[in-house]
């Protein structure tokens, strides 16, 4: 892909702004947090064209903002925040991508390393056994057409009902796992189809099963609210989405979009930034069946932390509740949501887009569940395999800058083909295990795709944002066991 | 023999560029670039066949259509499939019989999951040394 050479105005060291005369039809400027250093891979695609692109869109607000994960995707940019006014905005699938609710939960232990070190290949091989992951993996829980429809309207609470997890779970996922405007009406016969196999597996592609331990505490206080109280202590990050099912509904919703961009006289400069105002049916209908996705992988997520309590509970002989693992929080990377924000002293209700970000409210928020209300809501930044993940807290200055919208991980470097011939799967294996960490995977070739050479190094991810002042780091866990589909 | 598609790089994903002498040619070298992206053909044997018919607005769309039928198939039938024989295309309409076989674990080796067909940098060019396309997979 050709070098972008567009301009970029420094507005401080890690916000850079596109200006809005860029491009004809802009309505808004673009924000990209990035360091200088940064810049240079991000001007390496075409993906500031792409900020720029989505600025066309009718109703934004603000800007069109880009976090520093930033990088190419279709239509929006991963890494892109877009805010659309209600009244005359558009909603658009590319916004939101094709895995509806890709995201995580983070479960904590009161375990330590050296409890679990002498166990962790029985623990990874134990939990690669429990947790279906895969390519064309399928679920061991079996979804008929009907109970199908109540998931996707009760979202993680199906699977609560069934005793897959606790009510409390339910408070420390973000919309408690559910987004009411769910409406199985709107999903077709395809999606459904592909969804019902699916139900309760891992996946394949970037998405894992990590054991962590606790590295760094960089707010002890915040960190302690959590439940997290020491350097050595055990947790467990689930990254999934919507698997086949949120593809379906992604795929259907860009048809219909694509008449509403001709019905509605919408102009956009690619056809993968489709759209419809967001008033509209297809809006509407759009609206509802993605919810229905976001809804699946909720439920997905929580069946996969009940295996995964399941998995330690057999391993340490100790009931999930002894062994205090209790879920941190639960977030989405990948999502559309309506939601109010104060724009120049003015609330404003909006349709936030974050693809490949992280809704970061700050303390406070009645949005944000009551045990986190001093310290703001938990944000779950996961890194590469070989590297760190981060924990991190929203903040005012979210709020008032990025509709309440932070990072939500690396970002590729390297593209899938350019990773598989420069490294191998195997080497990847022998490499982690020579630091300790143990993986599991259910194919060496996607393995390769996934190396950390792959991805943006985290740190200087969460630096940004830190800096920036948009999120607080809290803590940092590097993983001792993986598990990839 | 003639080149029928090559695979190419594209950020996190991947894409195809598919040659044929006609239209037609191009919708059944692009299906035989996807199911070669998925398994290896060879070990697929042609036990099931499949009269599809897909309709969409314009030619473009036609091409991203069928192949999202197609990896729907996969993903919710786990058909694989090796041979296509279109049998009618218009600007918007096909008519095609698939040819292939149920998926099988002993059997299919699964290569990479494709996810959809995207309309992202998608190309389709008819000139005097024949037709060419382009299309972006989602992985």
């Amino acid at each position: 892909m050709a070098r972008w050479q567009g301009q970029l105005i420094k507005i401080d060291d890690y916000r850079w702004k596109i200006p809005e005369n860029y491009k004809t039809g802009m309505k808004v400027p673009g924000l990209i947090y990035a360091s200088k250093e940064m810049l240079e891979s991000i001007r390496d695609e075409q993906t500031p064209e792409q900020v720029a692109n989505v600025a066309f869109l009718p109703g934004i607000v603000g800007y069109s903002f880009a976090m520093p994960d930033i990088h190419w995707g279709y239509g929006f940019p991963i890494g892109g925040v877009a805010a659309m006014d209600v009244k005359d905005g558009v909603v658009s699938p590319g916004g939101v991508g094709y895995d509806i609710n890709c995201g995580v939960r983070l479960l904590r232990t009161s375990l330590v390393e050296a409890e679990v070190q002498p166990r962790i290949s029985e623990l990874v091989n134990k939990l690669f056994l429990n947790v279906p992951s895969g390519l064309g993996s399928e679920g061991k829980i079996k979804v008929s057409q009907k109970e199908m429809n109540q998931l996707m309207i009760e979202g993680a609470r199906w699977a609560v009902k069934r005793g897959w997890g606790f009510e409390e779970d339910l408070d420390v996922t973000e919309e408690g796992g559910c987004l009411s405007s769910a409406d199985p009406d709107k999903i077709t016969d395809k999606a459904t189809k592909r969804g019902m196999p699916q139900a309760g597996t891992l996946g394949s592609g970037n998405h894992f099963l990590e054991i962590q331990v606790v590295k760094e505490i960089f707010a002890p206080q915040i960190a302690g609210v959590m439940g997290i109280n020491e350097i050595g202590q055990i947790l467990v990050l689930i990254h999934t989405g919507s698997r086949g099912f949120g593809h379906q509904v992604c795929t259907d919703h860009l048809r219909v979009m694509e008449h509403a961009v001709s019905k509605y006289g919408i102009k956009i400069p690619d056809r993968q930034l489709a759209c419809a105002p967001i008033e509209s049916s297809e809006g509407q209908n759009y609206l509802a069946a993605m919810a229905c996705a976001a809804n699946y992988a909720w439920t997905n997520r929580q069946c996969i932390a009940h295996w995964v309590r399941e998995t330690f509970a057999s391993i340490f002989g100790k009931s999930p509740d002894k062994l205090g693992m209790s879920q941190i929080y639960d977030v989405a990377h990948n999502i559309a949501k309506i939601e109010e924000h104060t724009i120049d002293n003015r609330k404003v209700r909006v349709c936030v887009h974050r693809k490949g970000a992280t809704r970061a409210f700050a303390a406070g928020h009645k949005d944000i569940p009551r045990r986190y209300n001093e310290i703001g809501q938990p944000v779950l930044v996961p890194g590469d395999m070989g590297r760190c993940s981060f924990i991190a807290v929203g903040t005012e200055r979210a709020m008032k800058e990025s509709f309440g919208s932070t990072c939500h991980g690396a970002g590729r470097v390297l593209s899938r083909g350019a990773a598989k011939r420069n490294i191998r799967g195997a080497d990847v294996i022998r490499e982690l295990g020579s630091r300790g960490i143990i993986v599991k995977a259910d194919n060496l070739s996607s393995l390769a795709e996934e190396a950390s050479q792959a991805y943006k190094d985290i740190s200087e991810v969460i630096d940004v944002v830190q800096q920036a002042g948009i999120s607080r780091k809290v803590a940092m866990a590097i993983p001792m066991g993986v598990i990839k589909g | 023999m003639k080149k029928v598609f090559e695979i190419i790089d594209h950020a996190a994903d991947i894409g195809i560029i598919v040659y044929g002498t006609d239209i037609e040619e191009i919708f059944s070298n692009a299906a035989m670039a996807l199911f070669n992206l998925i398994t290896e053909p060879e070990s697929v044997e042609e036990k099931l066949h499949l009269d599809l018919e897909v309709i969409s607005e314009d030619r473009d769309g036609l091409l991203v259509d069928w192949l999202n039928e197609l990896i729907y198939l996969f993903d919710a039938k786990h058909i694989l499939f090796k041979r296509f024989d279109i049998r009618s295309l218009t600007h918007n309409q096909i008519n095609a019989t698939c040819h292939g076989e149920s998926f099988d674990p002993m059997k299919h080796k699964i290569k990479i999951g494709v996810k959809a067909a995207t309309y992202h940098m998608l190309k389709l060019d008819k000139n005097s040394d024949g037709c060419k396309a382009q299309i972006i997979l989602d992985i």
